[in-house]
């Protein structure tokens, strides 16, 4: 199986980008002494994503080097290493290194390794605990952050020499429009060359007689003037030479064939006295790699500006869809022009046929934003291969349903999850060679990552015949990080879901590959976020699976409408479990305040939507009076209180964010059919909201 | 002969600006009329929970979502019930993150003010108390004085906080 992985480059520095900023930004929150938690586990999750991500992608010293970063992160975490100003500065640079090493490696440059193992040095010097000695170093550091100059040289431009053969102009292409190109790229300047130009008797007009010489300045990869020439390579003789800083003979080259005074005019650049050339470069270098942060931060900014490639069939199938749509609209107001009663069949046919044409040019449009999953599958096979390599296994990745269409916001955030998915699996599940053939199983293992449609969802699943899941160790390690009590009467499956819970791991030893609780935590927020569930499935010593669902499309959402007062919300129909009207002897308080109700053999804590919202008058203001909806949200159960239940149907999701801002508990508003706006409920937000507002107090008692 | 001439020249050396007024109470305001996107009557806006005193709720303008502000509130000045001559400004708002659309309600909108730029003033301070941050000028109407709105500031400064804080995270 050979896939270009170079696809997925860009993402993932894209990705890598941003993990850089989330942690620069948190270690500069961080006050030293005290350890936020939150903030900590954010700057971990992106160093944690990063080294994942250049893992597997074979970017090795990106990933040795986060490594290092990641366990002294790691021990900040847990406590175990104070946060001091010195770490954090040296976390810092770090950042700054790390980011130079993923620029140099998105643009093939050079990494400068002594920069590099300089940084390693010290973050290791910390990790030994000699404070004393690095608090010594950072000016070294300081010096050693400066570019050293002659190691990475950038050209300045390119000498091109281009000569196309006399045949070019027959095979249509223009050697005007491939000079007009390069001209957009940066400040070129040429010369042409007519010495081959033979006399007009013999002058043939369809050849091609003349060369050029052409000097492009600026800041320009090879890639982009290979691109240009792609064309004409074979009809051509082309030499692409780069200009470097102290190359001056090339400059000096350039001013000698140049006329001398129209050059001066036109190529200032060239002709400025050579000796700031040097200088010169190191600045443009500055400026030019200022512009790419700043191209990055505005596309961060506008995280909608990404594009999309669509099949030509789709765009058709929607052209269509508009022309019957034309038609349909044509056909009614021609009918409206002079009604009479008798046509009012006709009329009604009309608007049905209108109603089909809407629905279906709704369908095409949202086909529009849909991407086979093999975008995201195929990254697997080259993790797996070098993965099970590295563990001493022998695994086969087994892949099906890789056509399986998902939204494309679906695609850019499920990547990560099923990568910590998988790695679990290599790492956790599967067992060594021996291990298995004593288990009376094959040697090699077996994944088997699977995309379906299922019913509405999209079900994506990780099943592997491994070990299964150690139902005892995961409930020792429970019991150790405090997680559960030792008394507790959880049902086997709900100790697997106990891997869900942050800075859980089983692992007995750190490894590269897994093991920090990093990551099932993530995994599920991630895919909550989409508006998804997961489940796992276990049988000790045959196997273990992993099932995501997700929603078929992001842009239109299941929902039941609740109202309180005369407030309208609409709750996600995943979310729901059911709804219940409860007598007055179901419930309970906690302490006097917080409600709770029992729901089969589960309490349930009570969130009363009018409170949390500050609704006034709700109609039903006492419980046996409103409805409860039993919702469930980042793993926790929870009865949503409202006034009445209204009716199930799909919202087109609209976003609150792209005019105003995110709000707590809401993840979006609808325009119901009178073109009033509802807002959707957004229940993990509104389980947190609940929290931080003490309202449940309740709901810590029974989770 | 030449006299009309300088005018002119005069007139367009002092590029005009048009404002749309409006009246709170009993005071003038004006916005650039650039910004303006739409003036629609008050309707019963959808309310968000948890969010600021000010704002009203959002609303349904031609498939997007508007949150719609209350313009005396944002101010600071006394609530005022709406009446049939309530009406909500839809404004373009920018910000470092691109352009959005945001109503205000105020009391009514009264004309459109071509001024020059030599009879805009610069706010006076006014001392503690009176916030001028989002008044970028006075504009001198006849007998009356309008303080024009920088709309920017005003409808970016409620969330300041906010994008800060998103932009560390």
């Amino acid at each position: 199986m050979s896939i270009d992985m170079a696809q997925f480059h860009q993402v993932f520095f894209e990705e890598s980008f941003e993990g850089l900023d989330i942690m620069e930004s948190g270690l500069l929150n961080m006050d030293p002494g005290t350890v936020d938690d939150e903030e900590i586990n954010s700057i971990f999750r992106a160093a944690h994503s990063i080294k994942g991500g250049s893992g597997t992608f074979g970017f090795n010293d990106i990933s040795g080097f986060t490594h290092i970063m990641e366990t002294l992160l790691d021990e900040m975490r847990d406590g175990r290493r104070p946060v001091t100003p010195e770490a954090v500065d040296v976390l810092l640079r770090s950042v700054d290194v790390l980011r130079d090493m993923l620029a140099a490696t998105s643009d093939d440059g050079e990494v400068d390794e002594e920069r590099v193992q300089e940084q390693k040095a010290e973050l290791e010097q910390i990790l030994n605990g000699k404070p004393g000695e690095v608090a010594t170093d950072v000016g070294a550091a300081d010096v050693a952050a400066q570019p050293v100059g002659g190691v990475e040289v950038r050209p300045i431009g390119w000498h091109i020499v281009f000569r196309p053969l006399s045949h070019m102009l027959r095979t249509g292409n223009d050697p005007l429009r491939i000079i007009r190109e390069l001209a957009e790229l940066g400040d070129l300047k040429s010369e042409g060359d007519i010495s081959a130009l033979p006399a007009l008797s013999s002058y043939e007009p369809e050849d091609s007689y003349l060369s050029w010489d052409l000097h492009l300045h600026g800041d320009v990869e090879k890639q982009a003037i290979d691109d240009i020439f792609d064309w004409v390579e074979d009809d051509c003789e082309l030499i692409i030479m780069p200009l470097l800083p102290e190359g001056e003979p090339e400059a000096v080259m350039v001013a000698a064939t140049a006329a001398p005074t129209a050059s001066e005019a036109e190529t200032p650049v060239v002709q400025a006295a050579p000796p700031p050339v040097e200088q010169r470069s190191k600045k443009d270098r500055r400026s030019s790699k200022d512009r790419r942060t700043k191209d990055r931060r505005q596309s961060v900014g506008s995280s909608g500006g990404g594009s999309i490639r669509v099949e030509i069939s789709k765009i058709d199938a929607l052209i269509n869809m508009v022309g019957e749509l034309v038609i349909t609209q044509s056909m009614l107001s021609m009918l409206g022009e002079d009604f009479e009663m008798d046509r009012l069949e006709r009329l009604n046919d009309g608007l049905a046929q209108l109603e089909r044409h809407t629905r279906e040019l709704q369908e095409s449009v949202m086909q529009v934003r849909m991407l086979p999953i093999s975008f995201t599958f195929s990254r697997f096979p080259r993790l797996v291969h070098d993965l099970s390599s590295k563990l001493g296994k022998k695994i086969e990745l087994k892949m099906t349903g890789e056509n399986t269409e998902v939204d494309k916001t679906v695609i850019e955030k499920i990547g990560d999850p099923l990568v910590h998915l998988v790695r679990n699996s290599l790492d956790h599940g599967i067992e060594m060679p021996e291990v298995r053939l004593a288990a009376g199983k094959p040697e090699t293992g077996t994944i088997n990552l699977s995309a379906s449609h299922k019913g509405g969802n999209i079900v994506i699943e990780i099943r592997d015949d491994g070990q299964g899941l150690n139902r005892d160790k995961i409930e020792e390690k429970a019991i150790e990080k405090e997680i559960i009590d030792e008394d507790h009467n959880l049902s086997d499956q709900q100790i697997y879901e106990l891997i869900f819970a942050a800075g859980f791991s089983t692992a007995d030893v750190v490894s590269d590959v897994s093991g920090r609780g990093v990551g099932m935590d993530v995994v599920r927020r991630n895919i909550n976020e989409l508006g998804g569930s997961i489940e796992i499935e276990s049988d000790p010593g045959k196997g273990s699976a992993i099932i995501i669902r997700l929603p078929l499309t992001l842009a239109i959402l299941d929902g039941q409408t609740v109202t309180v007062a005369d407030e309208t919300y609409i709750v996600p129909l995943v979310s729901i479990i059911e709804s219940i009207q409860v007598k007055a002897d179901q419930i309970n308080r906690v302490a006097g305040k917080g409600e709770t109700f029992k729901l089969r053999d589960e309490f349930l804590p009570i969130l009363r939507l009018h409170e949390l919202f500050g609704i006034e008058n709700p109609n039903a203001s006492s419980l046996e009076e409103g409805l409860l909806v039993v919702v469930e949200g980042d793993g926790r159960h929870c009865g949503l209180f409202v006034d009445d239940l209204l009716g199930q149907q799909q919202v087109v999701i609209k976003s609150l964010e792209a005019n105003y801002q995110r709000v707590d508990g809401i993840s979006g508003a609808t325009i119901l059919g009178d073109g009033s706006v509802a807002l959707i409920l957004d229940i993990p937000g509104l389980l947190r909201l609940a929290a931080e507002t003490g309202a449940d107090s309740a709901a810590k008692q029974t989770a | 002969m030449n006299e009309p001439q300088a005018k002119i020249e005069a007139a367009l050396e002092n590029q005009g600006e048009e404002y749309l007024t409006f009246r709170l109470g009993e005071e003038d305001y004006g916005v650039d009329i650039l910004r303006v996107q739409e003036i629609r009557g008050w309707e019963a806006a959808t309310r968000i929970p948890n969010s600021p005193e000010y704002v009203k709720g959002v609303v349904n303008m031609r498939g997007s979502i508007v949150p719609i502000f209350d313009m005396r509130q944002r101010l600071g000045m006394e609530v005022h019930p709406y009446s049939k001559n309530t009406v909500v400004i839809v404004l373009r708002v920018k910000n470092e993150r691109g352009e959005r659309n945001m109503g205000v309600v105020v009391d009514e909108v009264s004309d459109v003010l071509s001024t020059q730029k030599d009879r805009i003033c610069n706010t006076p301070e006014f001392g503690g108390g009176i916030a001028t941050d989002y008044i970028s000028g006075l504009a001198d109407a006849d007998d009356k004085m309008i303080m024009l709105l920088d709309v920017d500031k005003l409808l970016n400064q409620g969330e300041q906080t906010d994008s800060e804080n998103e932009d560390a995270a």
